[in-house]
């Protein structure tokens, strides 16, 4: 056995723009094992639920991360309306949708400039993050936040989006897809973007459904994890849903998962802002939700499935809350893809499984 | 602002925040916002940077971090606590693992309010903070060579008078 060395990757590092700290062991210029440390952004918001009531506390599950914010107000308030026998109208189910997969795309777009800059393209980079503003456009046309718009309540959809902003909102991305195209291609068939991605970081299908891996990490190592496909909200009226896969497991099957993602979404959006049915956005919520009552709901985030769980106590404080989000469930996968990778390729591989680390540790 | 000696370079650590300050301030960098056409330059290491963009509160964890961050810098150096989190504590204030803001433990130089703040902001504040890397550098510039002087007229050897010696604490500068 040659000596081994542990280098210290982070809390700061060019790469990561949140904190978690990795010891990589090597030998030589091989990772032997990975062990992540995390808790540098440990806030307890999971707590926080007793001292803000259950109408407060949307606001406080949109900043458990603010790339995945609407995603997780999504979430709660499904939870709570479950807990509370609330029904939503329609209209609030497809807007619901429709900005989550917004959000999916804005998401992407950012963790498409941030691997793109992990390999070191810096102009690819800038090129995701300028589409990316487009996105951003759209919600603070519809609801003036940038990432953390609050437009998601319990009882539905705060403000009504009419369908003439649907329809520009469609416009805007079919002008988008046009652009992407062309990043898509850089990504996917550029040497030497493939040089960096082909073959690194690989998972099987058996190791990725041994780690319990979640959304695009698990999907391009081929397992089948989408919540979308038990067609919650509104994914229930599309006319057909299929997730995408990708059988070759490594860092260039994750990109290219992730790229196709982006077209599966903005095709949902069109569809759905096409067949929109009219009403009323907001239902009224009046009463406490039950001592003892539970509840739980999932959410297809970006980074894949999250869990809520939500338990009422006769007060309008919940007694508690839980988030299990999908970071928490891939650092189990980022240690088994680093085992055995080049020292090079480490910041490509914790890139690819798109860590969320506001999510994972609240 | 009208004139600067050299180009800001930023180091930016995410507290404890919630990632949405912390994709603001690299958008500021991004070609919609541009804050490149300044001279700002997003660096991962500190000894290069001038300004400290800190998001997010402070917790017992992430507390030595910054510091650490911080000591590292070198004279004349920025903090800008970037959002209601790293001002003061924001929607976080009353969780049981939140210190505070930035200015529990490093001193602050420019806050930039706002949740998530607006790229806009951030480059406000980094524009208000090469103003003040301005000041603190001449402030630095005029205390070593009133300090020179003053070794001069006592006959200490000059190399000492070299010796950085750490202003008072922000940086402030030597009168």
């Amino acid at each position: 056995m040659s000596k081994r060395t542990v280098i210290p990757f982070g809390p700061q590092h060019p790469v990561l723009p949140e904190p978690v700290h990795l010891d990589l062991v090597m030998e030589d210029e091989k990772v032997v094992t990975a062990i992540p440390r995390i808790g540098f952004v440990h806030r307890g918001l999971e707590k926080l639920v007793e001292k803000r009531d259950y109408t407060q506390f949307v606001y406080v599950t949109e900043r458990i991360c603010g790339i995945c914010s609407f995603g997780h107000s999504l979430g709660y308030s499904q939870c709570v309306e479950q807990l509370m026998g609330i029904e939503i109208t329609e209209r609030a189910e497809y807007l619901r949708t429709i900005f989550h997969e917004l959000s999916r795309v804005h998401s992407h777009l950012l963790w498409l400039g941030l691997a793109a800059d992990a390999f070191g393209h810096e102009a690819l980079f800038m090129h995701c993050w300028r589409l990316r503003e487009r996105v951003l456009d759209i919600f603070e046309q519809c609801t003036g936040g940038r990432v953390i718009f609050s437009a998601c309540d319990v009882g539905g959809f705060r403000q009504d989006v009419s369908d003439e902003t649907l329809a520009g909102i469609v416009i805007t991305l079919d002008k988008l897809e046009q652009e992407y195209r062309q990043i898509a291609r850089a990504f996917l068939d550029d040497s030497s973007v493939r040089n960096r991605l082909v073959g690194v970081g690989h998972l099987s299908k058996e190791q990725a459904s041994a780690n319990s891996l979640v959304g695009p990490f698990g999907r391009a190592s081929g397992l089948v994890v989408d919540e979308r496909l038990y067609g919650l909200g509104a994914y229930g009226e599309l006319a057909a849903f299929e997730p995408v896969l990708s059988e070759d497991g490594d860092c260039y099957a994750r990109c290219d998962v992730r790229i196709r993602e982006v077209y599966q979404s903005i095709a949902i959006i069109r569809e759905l802002a096409a067949k929109i049915p009219a009403g009323e956005v907001m239902v009224p919520v009046k009463g406490k939700p039950e001592a003892g009552a539970r509840a739980m709901s999932t959410v297809e985030q970006p980074r894949g499935q999250a869990f809520y769980y939500a338990v009422g106590n006769g007060t309008k404080f919940l007694e508690r809350m839980r988030v299990r989000t999908p970071t928490s469930q891939n650092l189990a996968g980022l240690v088994a893809a680093l085992e055995g990778c080049d020292f090079a390729d480490v910041p490509n591989i914790i890139l690819t499984i798109d860590p969320c680390i506001s999510c994972t540790e609240r | 602002m009208s004139y600067t000696s050299k180009s800001p370079w930023i180091i930016h650590y995410d507290g404890s925040s919630c990632n949405g300050c912390d994709i603001e301030v690299l958008a500021a960098l991004t070609p919609l916002y541009d804050a490149e056409r300044f001279g700002v330059i997003n660096t991962g290491n500190p000894k290069h940077a001038d300004i400290f963009v800190v998001t997010g509160g402070v917790n017992a964890q992430n507390a030595p971090v910054i510091k650490q961050i911080y000591d590292q810098m070198l004279e004349p150096k920025v903090v800008v606590a970037c959002g209601a989190c790293a001002c003061g504590g924001g929607v976080y204030q009353e969780c049981y693992n939140v210190m505070g803001g930035t200015d529990a433990i490093i001193p602050v130089d420019a806050y930039v309010p706002g949740c998530a703040v607006r790229p806009e902001a951030v480059m406000d504040a980094v524009v208000a903070g090469v103003q003040i890397l301005e000041e603190k550098r001449a402030a630095l510039k005029a205390g070593k060579k009133n300090r020179s002087a003053a070794d001069a007229a006592t006959g200490a050897h000059a190399s000492c008078a070299n010796v950085p010696d750490t202003p008072g604490a922000g940086g402030a500068g030597v009168e």
